[in-house]
């Protein structure tokens, strides 16, 4: 098995930062004096970090080839063509 | 003929076998349906994106209709499964059969427990008045959203309803799949102590699944319950 030939990342570290991540998360949403626009930034910032670390540790993608890493990263463009076409619908 | 078709292979031997991704076939098939289901999720959620901020009505703030708290509390938990998803992982790739028994039946757990929340919070919302449909005549939900429809979105309640069920629905019924597949698992695999130092492909490949489940609720849960 080729997956175990690095040294395994420090699991309970990248809790801690997602329970931490999480936490600031709530109170950006319900206790920040920001305005909406600043808040959806923020927020949505802090979840890609959050998915960040989940893909990068928990799912090994830091340690696989760019092959692999290339089968998971070629539809997220994809998903943001869709999303931006379709949202384009309002401004026409 | 014979002899002409051997010469043929000589001249031209086959291209050699190359390793491809390096992975074996089972994660690589696990990452190609992960990929898909990006896509999956995608529609959802960019239909909800689109569906809020493209209304002219206002949309309910959700912690007016939802618990957040509760939710909070439930991804917290769905965290920790993933926590303990890699731990039982860590502890197969080291041959450790009781750390994988112990970390797999958490996760199992922890799982279950995540779909429980969320059908108590099923039942609470619509007990509420809050349906796929919308705000359920009758219900205090609307009367309040009659009281202050800017507050409560009561131009938009049907949407938001449609939208917030199907996102939240599918995901559980991926945490569900995935729980159904875990303890599988543990009962045919894990228990029997089919897996080795050599060979915990299995463990890997459903561990992948998993931790999916949790990053597609990491961005869930802040869209649908945080903006």
């Amino acid at each position: 098995m080729e997956t175990t030939e690095h040294k395994l990342p420090n699991y309970l570290l990248i809790w801690l930062y997602l329970f931490i991540l999480t936490a600031a998360e709530v109170l950006f949403a319900f206790e920040m004096p920001i305005s909406q626009l600043t808040k959806i930034l923020c927020l949505l910032v802090l979840a890609l970090v959050k998915a960040l670390l989940v893909a990068l540790f928990f799912m090994h993608l830091k340690f696989e080839r760019w092959r692999l890493r290339l089968v998971f990263m070629i539809p997220l463009p994809l998903a943001a063509i869709l999303v931006l076409a379709v949202i384009t619908e309002k401004i026409w | 003929m014979t002899h002409a078709t051997a010469t043929v292979d000589l001249m031209r031997p086959p291209a050699p076998a190359e390793p491809g991704a390096g992975v074996y076939s089972n994660k690589l098939g696990m990452w190609v349906f992960l990929a898909s289901d990006v896509m999956f999720f995608t529609a959802l959620i960019g239909t909800y994106i689109i569906l809020r901020f493209g209304v002219s009505q206002p949309w309910a703030r959700p912690n007016v209709v939802l618990n957040v708290p509760l939710t909070a509390f439930n991804t917290f938990l769905l965290i920790c499964s993933s926590v303990s998803m890699v731990k039982a992982f860590a502890a197969i790739s080291q041959g450790d059969q009781r750390g994988l028994k112990l970390w797999l039946l958490i996760t199992i757990l922890a799982g279950a427990s995540f779909v429980s929340v969320q059908v108590v919070e099923y039942i609470k919302l619509v007990g509420h008045g809050f349906t796929p449909a919308g705000f359920r005549e009758g219900s205090a939900l609307a009367e309040h959203a009659a009281a202050d429809p800017v507050r409560y979105g009561a131009a938009t309640a049907g949407l938001y309803g449609s939208t917030f069920f199907t996102m939240t629905g599918f995901h559980g019924f991926h945490v569900t799949c995935g729980v159904i597949s875990m303890t599988y698992l543990y009962l045919t695999r894990v228990l029997p102590g089919n897996y080795s130092r050599q060979d915990y492909r299995g463990i890997e490949t459903i561990g992948l699944y998993w931790h999916f489940v949790d990053l597609v609720w990491i961005i869930l849960f802040t869209i649908v319950y945080l903006i």
